[in-house]
């Protein structure tokens, strides 16, 4: 195969690696301003919170002699490690709305917002103060192997990330479109206070939004942790500004759309970093955004926002 | 069934509700009129719990639920078909009929209601699989009350059903709030268009800035010379 059709496909796979972080990190942002109409600035902290909890557990339970003793029981553990920091996380998501969201439900937009940028530095400063200053290593238990397809050479790790990634997805989709308290979900995204009158409980829906929104995140940062093989108190930052934008280019508020985002924004990164240039990736990222949003304000997925009689 | 006594509610510091007594007995259709900021909406809201009364107290078959979470309210079957019909745009029309049921377990009687509300409105069924929001106006009020009686309501209470539909549509609801009341729900409705209500209804209350000014039976609030002109259009 030639070089060309080897650095496209490399690219693909970079891309969709990086693209399935962005987009687990999107639909956090997508659920709650699907919800609530806010954009939670403090949600790029749950990826830097997943990671280190990812660290910590994996840490843990690797002392354990039996996790490394084989490789079902490899597995298991960082199924369990996935598991804990995405409940972990999820935690904090609820408490961090209880405790600073939920008293400013009636005020003002603006007050929410402050409130969140609070909790994002919060978090961050939490972090360098009581962790470190410095990158910390995150360790790969397993060994990576590269393969050699068409040219590109594509590892375990990257395979690993994006199956995850999807099969995360599915189980989102899923639950939100076909259980009963995916339904009260959507119900409560579409009227707020119809949903209340068919008996849904509004703050247990979006408590749950924010359970399920921070548990994607922090899984979003433990892949980033195994891939770049180390995790730094601000990784969150960068991450949470493309995630964001990628949720607004699929249209903010729909779910499929930050899937589609997400990746979308990936392929483009890792594309323009090839074939344009590294430093201007992040420029053709976001003059695409603008692109996108001159022609679909809405964005990709997004409705026309109808008038509520 | 329902007492409401003075009831007093704000929205911020303004006074929207100054004492509102009403009461519904099991069966009536009873019908509060007024022009707008009278005051009708908010006394639904208040008893739905979408709003909570400073002062005053409200019983439903004996318990009090003033102040309740409007979750909690609906948990009572005390169910409010909310002004401007709300249906979840995004919904087809059987997952809004089934959001209606959402407080219930019950499969088979689910099912009943539903071949019960969709005999009630044949459009509906036509329709199962559209999308809420692709209705028509008139289309969506029926999807409303039908959502409403999936929950199988003990009082359904009705806000402005009639509001921005054609004439021959708002026959079609009236007769429908008939209907459902000859078959054993009880009914409060709130309505600007007050002949039609006053036709229906079998009790009404006449609201004006937030006070009942008037009350009596149905036919002969339409017969009062005070009503006729304020809100008749007569002269």
């Amino acid at each position: 195969m030639s070089v060309e059709f080897g650095i496209i496909g490399q690219q693909l796979v970079n891309g969709l690696t990086l693209g399935g972080m962005y987009a687990l990190l999107a639909l956090g942002y997508t659920l709650v301003y699907g919800i609530l109409l806010m954009i939670n600035f403090a949600h790029a902290e749950m990826f830097m919170f997943g990671a280190y909890v990812g660290l910590f557990t994996l840490q843990g339970l690797s002392r354990i002699e039996f996790f490394t003793s084989s490789g079902p029981a490899l597995l298991l553990l960082y199924v369990l490690t996935f598991l804990i920091a995405m409940v972990v996380t999820g935690i904090l998501g609820v408490i961090i709305e209880r405790f600073a969201y939920r008293p400013l439900r009636h005020a003002p937009r603006l007050a929410p917002l402050i409130s969140a940028i609070g909790v994002s530095l919060f978090l961050q400063n939490a972090a360098l103060l009581w962790i470190s200053s410095r990158s910390i290593p995150f360790p790969v238990l397993f060994e990576v192997r590269t393969f050699r397809i068409a040219g590109a050479n594509i590892s375990s790790m990257q395979i690993l990330i994006i199956v995850t990634t999807i099969l995360l997805m599915l189980v989102l989709d899923t639950f939100v479109s076909r259980t009963r308290l995916g339904r009260a979900m959507r119900a409560t995204s579409q009227d707020r206070d119809a949903a209340g009158l068919m008996g849904v409980d509004i703050n247990r829906v979006i408590a749950l939004t924010f359970f399920i929104g921070p548990a994607l995140g922090g899984a979003a940062g433990i892949f980033s942790g195994m891939y770049y093989g180390n995790i730094k108190y601000n990784m969150g930052f960068i991450p949470g500004i493309k995630s964001f934008t990628a949720a607004v280019i699929g249209g903010i508020g729909n779910l499929r759309g930050a899937m589609l985002g997400g990746f979308l924004l990936g392929l483009l990164e890792s594309l323009a970093a090839a074939y344009i240039s590294t430093g201007y990736k992040d420029v053709i990222a976001f003059a695409i955004l603008i692109v996108v949003l001159i022609f679909k304000p809405g964005g990709l997925l997004g409705e026309s926002v109808a008038e509520k009689v | 069934m329902l007492k409401v006594n003075d009831i007093h509610t704000f929205y911020g510091k303004i006074e929207a509700l100054k004492g509102i007594s009403i009461e519904v007995q099991e069966g009536e259709i009873v019908t509060l009129i007024g022009a707008n900021g009278a005051g009708k909406s908010t006394t639904l809201k208040t008893i739905s719990g979408q709003l909570a009364p400073l002062h005053g107290s409200i019983e439903f078959l004996g318990e009090a639920i003033s102040g309740m979470p409007s979750h909690a309210v609906t948990a009572k079957h005390v169910i409010q078909v909310p002004e401007g019909r709300r249906i979840f745009p995004q919904m087809s029309v059987r997952e809004n009929l089934d959001m209606g049921a959402f407080l219930r377990n019950d499969k088979e009687g689910i099912a009943e209601d539903l071949e019960k509300v969709l005999d009630l409105f044949p459009r509906l069924r036509e329709r199962l699989a559209q999308k809420g929001g692709t209705l028509s106006g008139g289309e969506q009020q029926m999807l409303a009350i039908a959502r409403g009686m999936m929950a199988r309501p003990k009082l359904l209470m009705l806000d402005e059903p009639s509001m921005g539909l054609a004439p021959v549509i708002v026959d079609v609801i009236f007769e429908t709030i008939k209907r459902l009341n000859e078959a054993g729900t009880t009914i409060l409705l709130v309505e600007q268009n007050a002949a039609m209500a006053l036709q229906v209804a079998h009790r009404g209350y006449v609201l004006e800035t937030g006070s009942v000014v008037l009350q009596g039976g149905g036919t002969e609030l339409l017969r009062n010379e005070q009503v006729r002109k304020t809100y008749l259009g007569e002269v």
